[in-house]
Order: C-alpha cells, then sequence, then structure tokens
C-alpha cells in the first residue's frame, strides 16, 4: 500500500508551529538551564516527561526460541508515523502498537530498508506527539544521553517506557563485515556507555539530555571475538535518507495491488529455476530450497538456503508473496530480487527471455 | 559540526549553533571549549557537596549480610537504632536464623532473622549488640519520579572485604513496575526500576534517592542470556510496600501477600474487567461480580492488569482496602477484606521444612541449639531454588563472612523455632508488649463472676448479662441467649448481628484470661482499621474453630475494635470499642457500635456497667471447657472493692 509520500512533521501545519515553539521556549525567561546542571535537579523528569508520549511498543512475532515478539518504536508524525528497526517481529499478520497512553493500534508497514535495518509503520490516529526526524540532535562523544525502550517487555498498556541514562562514548562506523558483529547496518554508531541495547529495546530513541531526538536504538549485537555486547545507536541522520525513501514509497514495500496490472506472460519461479521450500505455514519464510542448473538464478548466483525478502524493492515475507509478487513481473523485464546470505543482504538481477 | 551532518549543508548547521549560544549563554559546553583551569561553576560544586554527603550519611547504615558459615550473602540496611535491618528473603533464606553482618563503620554484629516476606522476598533481621545503630532515613516512595537520580549501596560480588561498601550511581528508570513470579513464590510487585549497576551481592540492600533517603530494598535484575551480571535494568521493593508489612514482620511471621479472590483481564476496550470470581470471597460478599469493571483500589486508580496486580501487590493478607467498580454505569464503592494468596501450608512448606523432622538426624547439635528444630546453619532449607535472576553471588575465599561459626549465644537467645515462625521469640515479645500495654489501664483478671451492661441503642434499651455458662441480650428487636458450653459457631445471635453475643462472651473470656490462657494467641502485626488514620496493633485469639481479632492503638495501647470471625467463608462481627473512660481505676468503653457485614447492628451508649468479681457458683473458664488453671485474682492489680460487685453509674 502506497501512502502519498508525506514528509512527516513539516509537511502539516501542526508540526511547523510545534517546531517552532520549541526552538522558542529555551529564550523564555526562567528556562534558560544553567550549562551545568546541578546533577540534584531532576530535569530529568520533567525532559522524560515529554519524551515518553512519542515512544511506542511494538508487538508482533516471537515469542519463541528466545526471540522476543515485541520491540520499541517512536511516532515521527502526528498522523501516526511509526519509526522502528526492520526486524522479525515484524513479520506477523498483525503488528500491534501501543502508545505511551495505552491506545492500541494495529499497524499497517509501510515500507523497510533492510540496508539501514529500519521500517516505518503507520497507524491510524491522529494528533500524536511526534519526533521531526529533521531536527535530530548531532551529538559528539562525551554528550549525555537518554535511552527510551521497552526493554524486557516490562512496560505494557499505559505504563511509560524505561529511561536509561549514559554518555556517547564514540561516534565510529560499526565494522560489520569484518567479522566482529553480524549487522547488515554498516554506518555510523552511537557506542554508549549504558545498557542500553536489551532485548525488546530495539527501535527504541536515544535523545541528549534535553529529551532532543539523536538516534534510534539498534539490534542487539554480539561481538563474536569477544562475547560481548554492543550498546549503540543509530544516528538519525544516518537514516534519514531511508526515512525519506520509505515515507515516499520509494523504499521496499508491501500491500495490495490491482489484479487488472497482472501482465498476460509472467515470471515464475520455474522460469527463475527456483525451487523454496515446501510451502507448509500460514507464512513460510521464503528460504530457496534448490536451484536449477544453467537457470537464470544459477547465473545470477543464487543458492541454496538464500532467503528471499524483496522483488522489485517489493518485501517477500512468505514463498506466497513471492509467487505473487512474480505474477506481476512481465518475463521481458529484470527480475531484482535481494535475498539474505547468512547476515549479508545481496542484489541480483535476472532476466527470463 | 557537518561532519555529524554528511547530508546537510553548512547553513543549517549555523541555525543550530547559533540558537545553542543564544539559549545556553557563552559558558554552554557545545558553545565553547571548557578550558582545564576554567573556574568550576559554585552549583556544581555544590551539588557535588550535597552528594557527597548524602553517600556518606546512607553509607553509614548499609549492612553487608553473610551466612553464619560464610555461604550466600547479600545486603541490607538498618531501620531502627535497635539494629532492625531490612534485606531479601532470598538473602537470609539460604542463611537459616543466625547471621553475620558488616557495616561501614568497619565492625562486624551477630544478627537473627525476625521475620520474613517470601513472596515480596522481604526480609527482616535484628543486628545485635548497640543500640544506637546508624539508620537510614526513609522517603516517600510514591513521590520518585522517573529520571530522579538514586544509588544503590551494598555488597556486589561480596567486595567489602573491608567492609566498605560500594556505591553505584543512576537514575529512576521506570516506576509502579510489575515483575511476574520467577517460577517461585517471589512476585515483584509496584516495584521501581534503576539503571543503577545491581549486581549478584547488592540483593537486600538499600537504594537511595539523590537526599540519601531510602526509597527501596534492591532484589532483582533482568538477568537473561547476557550472564549474571548488571544489563541496567534492576528492581527495588519500594519502601511504601513495605511499611506496610513492617509491623508484620516484626511478628516474627512467614507473612502472606494478599489476593482479592478475584482474578482480572482486560477487554478489547483495555478496561479492567473481573474474569472470575471466588463466591467465597470478601470481595463476593461486598458486591463484586463477574464482568464488573474496577475502577481503583487501595485509592489508586486501575487502569491495566499490571496496574491492578501493583495496586494489590502492596498488601498484606488480611488487610481490609477498599475498592470501586462499575456495574451497567452504576459505580459502588466498597471496603475488601483480602485472603492470602497461598495456603498456609502452601506457604510455610516452601519456606521452612516441617518442625518434625521425618528421618532422623545422623546426629543431634549439641549445645544450645541441640533441641532447635530449625535446619543447622549451612544445612541446605527445601524451598524453591534460587531464581536466575535473582542475585547470589559466590563468597570469595579469605572473605570475612567465609569461616564457619557457630551460633552465638546472644543469638540463640532471641530464636525460638515454631511452624509458621520465622522466629517465635518475636511473636511473643511483642504479644506480650501489646497485652502488657493494655493492661496497664486496667486488669481485668480478678473478675470473674457476672458482668453486665446496660445502656441505650438509638433510644431503645439494650441490656447485656455474662452469667455462669450463658449470655443474654435484651435489644429493641427482642431477647436473644447463647449458651457458652455449646458449640458457638452454631449460635451466631441475635439475628443480624453476625453472632454478637459470642463475640462479647470472647471478649470477655480475653480480658479475663489473657493472651497467655485464652487459647491459641499470637501478635498478628499491624493492620489499618476503616477510620483510623493510624495501623493498630492486632492480637489474633482463636477459640474452637472461631477466630477473635483484637485491635489496639498503637499510643496509648488500648483495644479500639474486635472482629469475630466464626469460619473463613463468613462476615466477622465487629465490635468497635470507644469514649474510654476511667472507673475503678479500669479504663473501660461507653461506647460499643457493632458492625456486621456493610450494616450497622447498633451503636449502643453505656450507661451502667457491673463487673462481679467472683460468681457465686463458679469461675467462668470452667463454663468454657478445658481450662486447666484458675485465674488467680490475687495476680491482677488490685482494685479498692474488689469483694463487692462495681457499679458505676453515669
Amino acid at each position: 500500500m502506497m501512502r502519498a509520500a508525506k514528509s512527516p512533521g513539516v509537511s502539516s501545519t501542526r508540526g511547523i508551529v510545534l517546531a517552532v515553539a520549541s526552538t522558542l521556549i529555551p529564550f523564555a525567561p526562567g528556562c534558560v538551564r544553567p550549562a551545568f546542571a546541578a546533577p540534584s535537579d531532576s530535569s530529568f523528569a520533567t525532559v522524560i516527561a515529554t519524551v515518553q508520549p512519542k515512544v511506542v511498543k511494538v508487538y508482533g512475532a516471537g515469542g519463541v526460541r528466545g526471540l522476543e515478539a515485541y520491540q520499541s518504536g517512536l511516532v515521527i508524525s502526528a498522523e501516526g508515523h511509526v519509526l522502528t528497526v526492520w526486524s522479525y517481529v515484524l513479520d506477523a499478520d498483525a503488528v500491534t502498537v501501543v502508545l505511551n497512553d495505552g491506545r492500541r493500534y494495529e499497524a499497517t508497514l509501510v515500507g523497510a530498508d533492510p540496508r539501514s535495518e529500519i521500517a516505518v509503520l503507520k497507524v491510524d490516529a491522529a494528533d500524536l506527539p511526534f519526533f521531526d526526524t529533521r531536527r535530530a540532535s548531532p551529538l559528539d562523544a562525551g554528550a549525555r544521553v537518554l535511552a527510551f525502550s521497552n526493554l524486557f517487555g516490562v512496560a505494557t498498556g499505559d505504563e511509560a517506557a524505561s529511561v536509561l541514562h549514559g554518555h556517547v562514548a564514540a561516534r565510529t562506523p560499526l565494522h560489520a563485515r569484518r567479522g566482529a558483529y553480524q549487522s547488515a547496518y554498516q554506518g555510523d554508531v552511537f557506542v554508549l556507555d549504558a545498557m542500553t541495547n536489551n532485548p525488546g529495546a530495539a527501535g527504541g530513541v536515544l535523545t541528549d539530555r534535553d529529551g532532543r531526538l539523536a538516534g534510534i536504538l539498534g539490534k542487539e549485537l554480539r561481538n563474536a571475538q569477544t562475547n560481548t555486547w554492543l550498546n549503540y545507536a543509530i544516528p538519525i541522520a544516518e537514516i534519514q535518507t531511508s526515512i525519506d525513501d520509505i515515507l515516499a514509497g520509494r523504499a521496499p514495500s508491501s500491500g495490495p495491488r490491482k489484479e487488472s496490472s497482472k501482465p498476460e506472460h509472467p515470471v515464475t519461479l520455474e522460469r527463475l529455476g527456483i525451487t523454496l521450500v515446501p510451502d507448509v505455514l500460514p507464512k513460510t519464510p521464503p528460504f530457496i530450497d534448490s536451484i536449477r542448473t544453467g537457470s537464470p538464478a544459477a547465473a545470477a548466483g543464487l543458492r541454496p538456503d538464500d532467503l528471499v525478502l524483496f522483488i522489485q524493492d517489493r518485501m517477500a515475507p512468505s514463498c506466497q508473496t513471492v509467487a505473487d509478487e512474480l505474477s506481476f513481473i512481465d518475463r521481458i523485464d529484470e527480475v531484482r530480487m535481494t535475498v539474505q546470505r547468512d547476515q549479508e543482504l545481496i542484489d541480483v538481477v535476472m532476466k527470463v527471455e | 559540526m557537518n561532519r555529524t551532518h554528511p547530508r546537510r549543508g553548512a547553513s543549517r548547521s549555523w541555525i543550530g549553533l547559533v540558537v545553542a549560544l543564544a539559549a545556553h549563554g557563552a559558558a554552554a559546553s557545545n558553545g565553547r571549549d571548557v578550558r582545564a583551569d576554567d573556574p568550576v561553576p559554585p552549583d556544581v560544586l555544590a551539588a557535588e557537596r550535597s552528594r557527597i554527603e548524602a553517600i556518606e550519611r546512607a553509607t553509614k547504615a548499609a549492612v553487608c549480610v553473610f551466612g553464619p558459615d560464610g555461604k550466600g550473602g547479600g545486603s541490607g540496611v538498618v531501620i531502627s537504632p535497635d539494629g532492625y535491618a531490612l534485606t531479601n528473603f532470598h538473602v537470609v533464606q539460604p542463611c537459616g536464623h543466625a547471621m553475620t553482618c558488616g557495616m561501614a563503620d568497619g565492625r562486624v554484629y551477630n544478627a537473627v532473622l525476625v521475620g520474613v516476606d517470601p513472596t515480596g522476598d522481604v526480609g527482616l533481621i535484628q543486628l545485635l549488640g548497640r543500640t544506637d545503630f546508624p539508620v537510614a532515613e526513609w522517603a516517600d516512595s510514591d513521590t520518585v519520579r522517573v529520571g530522579d537520580w538514586c544509588f544503590a549501596v551494598g555488597n556486589p560480588f561480596l567486595l567489602a572485604t573491608d567492609l566498605q561498601p560500594t556505591v553505584s550511581y543512576g537514575i529512576v528508570s521506570g516506576v509502579h513496575r510489575y515483575q511476574y513470579p520467577a517460577g517461585t513464590l517471589l512476585e515483584y510487585a509496584d516495584c521501581i526500576q534503576t539503571d543503577a549497576a545491581i549486581n549478584p551481592g547488592n540483593s537486600g540492600g538499600p537504594l537511595f534517592n539523590s537526599d540519601g533517603h531510602l526509597i527501596g530494598i534492591n532484589g532483582r535484575g533482568s538477568f537473561e542470556k547476557r550472564g549474571r551480571v548488571n544489563v541496567g535494568v534492576g528492581y527495588a521493593i519500594t519502601t511504601n510496600q513495605i511499611r506496610m508489612f513492617l509491623g508484620q514482620l516484626r511478628s516474627g511471621r512467614i507473612v502472606d501477600h494478599a489476593t482479592l479472590g478475584a482474578t482480572v483481564g482486560s477487554d478489547d476496550r483495555g478496561r479492567v474487567i473481573v474474569s472470575n470470581i471466588l463466591a467465597s470471597s470478601d470481595a463476593f460478599r461486598r458486591g463484586l461480580r463477574y464482568g464488573d469493571e474496577i475502577l481503583s483500589f487501595g485509592g489508586r486508580r486501575i487502569t491495566t492488569v499490571n496496574g491492578f496486580k501493583n495496586a494489590l501487590g502492596i498488601y498484606p493478607r488480611g488487610w481490609r482496602v477498599p475498592i470501586a467498580f462499575q456495574r451497567g454505569g452504576e459505580r459502588f464503592d466498597t471496603v475488601v477484606r483480602l485472603a492470602g494468596v497461598h495456603a498456609p501450608d502452601e506457604l510455610f512448606d516452601s519456606v521452612q521444612r516441617p518442625i518434625a523432622p521425618e528421618r532422623p538426624k545422623p546426629e543431634p547439635k549439641p549445645g544450645r541449639d541441640g533441641d532447635k528444630k530449625e535446619p543447622a546453619p549451612g544445612e541446605p532449607r527445601p524451598g524453591p531454588p534460587d531464581a536466575p535472576d535473582h542475585p547470589a553471588p559466590e563468597t570469595p575465599p579469605g572473605h570475612p563472612g567465609g569461616a564457619v561459626r557457630k551460633v552465638p549465644d546472644e543469638v540463640a537467645a532471641r530464636f525460638e523455632a515454631r511452624r509458621g515462625y520465622a522466629n517465635h521469640f518475636y511473636n511473643r515479645m511483642n504479644r506480650d508488649r501489646v497485652w502488657n500495654q493494655f493492661v496497664a489501664h486496667g486488669s481485668f483478671a480478678a473478675l470473674t463472676g457476672d458482668w453486665a451492661i446496660r445502656g441505650d441503642a438509638a433510644g431503645s434499651k439494650v441490656e447485656i448479662e455474662w452469667t455462669e455458662g450463658a449470655v443474654f441480650g435484651r435489644f429493641p428487636d427482642g431477647p436473644s441467649r447463647i449458651d457458652t458450653t455449646a458449640e458457638l459457631g452454631a449460635q451466631l445471635q441475635p439475628i443480624g448481628s453476625g453472632g454478637l453475643l459470642v463475640a462479647l462472651h470472647l471478649w470477655r473470656r480475653m480480658l479475663q484470661l489473657g493472651p497467655g490462657k485464652f487459647g491459641e494467641v499470637h501478635y498478628w502485626g499491624e493492620a489499618p482499621l476503616p477510620g483510623r488514620a493510624e495501623l493498630c496493633d492486632v492480637l489474633v485469639a482463636t477459640h474452637d474453630v472461631i477466630e477473635c481479632h483484637f485491635y489496639f492503638e498503637p499510643v496509648s495501647g488500648r483495644m479500639v475494635a474486635m472482629e469475630m470471625i466464626p469460619d473463613s467463608e463468613s462476615d466477622a462481627c465487629a465490635i468497635q470499642f470507644d469514649d474510654y473512660q476511667s472507673v475503678d481505676g479500669r479504663e473501660v468503653p461507653r461506647l460499643l457500635r457493632i458492625l456486621y457485614g456493610d450494616l450497622v447492628f447498633a451503636e449502643i451508649q453505656v450507661a451502667e456497667l457491673v463487673f462481679a468479681p467472683q460468681s457465686d457458683k463458679t469461675e467462668s473458664d470452667k463454663a468454657d471447657g478445658n481450662q486447666g488453671g484458675q485465674p488467680k485474682a490475687g495476680g491482677a492489680p488490685a482494685t479498692g472493692n474488689a469483694d463487692s460487685p462495681e457499679r458505676e453509674s453515669r
């Protein structure tokens, strides 16, 4: 489902008013904090109260083998766009978003970017308090930060997300491909000195000490060499393009399409030379079972055990959707496919005729 | 700045810089570099000083707890000058009844177990040897806000070989958290979540606010796949919950948490709805039904199931708590008596082994402890395995807690094993304290003859007479009588009172015989009484199968109420005693308010009281059956006219 691409926040009048107001507040008399706030002051409590309404709990697939069926997210538009991480949790028929005030919504997936590992959900709400991602706070090492998330699924209903405090220890590229961390994301991260990245924390919010959005808490990453866990957040600036692409419909998305747009002679798995694993579940993950020698798939370098993620930049989360998506592609056109091999994402282009 | 904003234009960054400068002034740290020789702003120094002071003050009351054989261990905090200290149940559980405690003054104290709350994971111990222990000041934990600074003090990894506690600083990450039982009795309701490091060994230690005032007892962390170390998520039991349980813990009992007798769930609109209810529960008798929406409990608005579990989880079994619920748009407000979460045997079996061991012990322990039925120090107690998310550190070799010690005499002298009790010594001590305070206002022990009360209720004459083997009552609705030699539970007279005459019979029995001879009487702890701000001391007395709760006002020591509960599925007949006046050296109530269920049965203004010192025929306890001893009139404080019936008129 392609939504009209609205950039969250700045496109709405309300968003502008809010943004201007928040810029002006520091000028008001009495609101100027001393540069070195006394540690005993409770201004954190005030700041936290302004951030919590923009943090959401996300519930979806999981609940088995140590895979938690929940994660965190943040509201990025007044109309209910929710930024979160792209993970197995979203691979469910119904993804539920629970707002800070306890309101529950069934969310639709607007789109996802597997490279930056983010996704945008949409809930049918209005006038929500939100973060303007374009006003994200740039942070350097040493900056004091707050991390908001529903780690360990501690909060339910109208209970507020957990808040941890810490500092940015470093801003540095994540050396994902050197074997230390298995992550598709390879850009810069804020490395944090607080235990922020717990189960369920992914998709949570990193703010500066004034509650300004700075990053999104990443998925749990364990260093395979040292057996330690990394606490980190992805700077919003690193994923702004992905967010824009998703909201503009340029990013992989899913959803129904008009049957009438199907070509007369579509591509099929058989013609590509791909056999998927037997389709035995309502949403069987589309792992490749075998590749026919000499087929377009073989020529493109696909291998058994590759997991199909995207076809023509549309998500294909199950064997059934793979077949459906192919049925919209004419045999004379190229087939662009993204697969996951171990932790690596591989793009291939195939041509049937 | 552009370096961190590769996709932004320089002009945008400049706007940000100008705003930052204008907002924060020239001293803003992001406006210019801070140099080493810059003077530190005074408010920073002041904050530093107040933090140091708070930590210095607070750590003095912190305790490192070790088992007598050095096994196990954890942390604690002293809350009274005579050495009462809070810790976790799961810290004291492996210690038995004796432990060794170190404090920041570098001294080691013997300590004895007082009471445990296995469900809430709280243990009360008493450090011995001083009457001037440094104590922690309490804060109202309901005022704690997310983002407040806080610090944990304790003995992580049992590092305190020099007995100096470890301090870890953090913020409050969440309040009113509910943590499900971790495969054991333990349930953390309404707790404080913090990112101050809580590691194995911190268990039982204090969590202080930035002023150094106690807000909770650290006890649990979320330890999952990352091993048994802090992951930034620790939970503390709130001081406000502990306040509710403190009187109960002082009773030396194994205390229980409460259940409504109903389960709740949330419906599709997110409302909290009664999904099941026991017909035998007090909640049912007070009108709560399946499908009702819970609006508030204990004065808290209920919006989630967790919120309800939080509101319920802070109360001890047996307390009466206000509840508001809604049915068909109509709101109902009432007060319900809460039942126990566990059957008593289930609770006791999980905490202590049977008093009489089924298999013979290899050899009896010599000395004073030889006849104690408690497990020997270090002997593992049966019970729930230590939950994986509860810190239980290893003792490092050469640690002061590591040496095997005999139970010291001062500990043995303050310990009595008994089923249902962590330490019966403290129960007896408090029972005697409450009773001695009451009889200081006048003893009734010598008054074994006929008694009578005459007065009026709402303009009608009321008369109650206690005689040999019977109690008579004349009420506006007619006379009634009970035979005190027959089964009392079958004579709940007069109708509509829930058994007023039975209650009055047992009231006189208690006044005459005292807790030593009444039957089974124990100190139950503190409980609220509707209409009173302060908690009352409660003695629970059992006669045949009838349970009586006697409430004593803690300061004056007066008996302010009693409840006669014929069985667990019936409402109590409650009598409130008020308007005490001194008559012949005894304080006697001049107003009796009788309540049954939701109704006031009568309010009796007493005009005349008659207490005969001795009946012509026999003493009252013979009429009651099986009491062996005759109450000794001589043992009671003598009154001037003890030989003649005391008569007094208003």
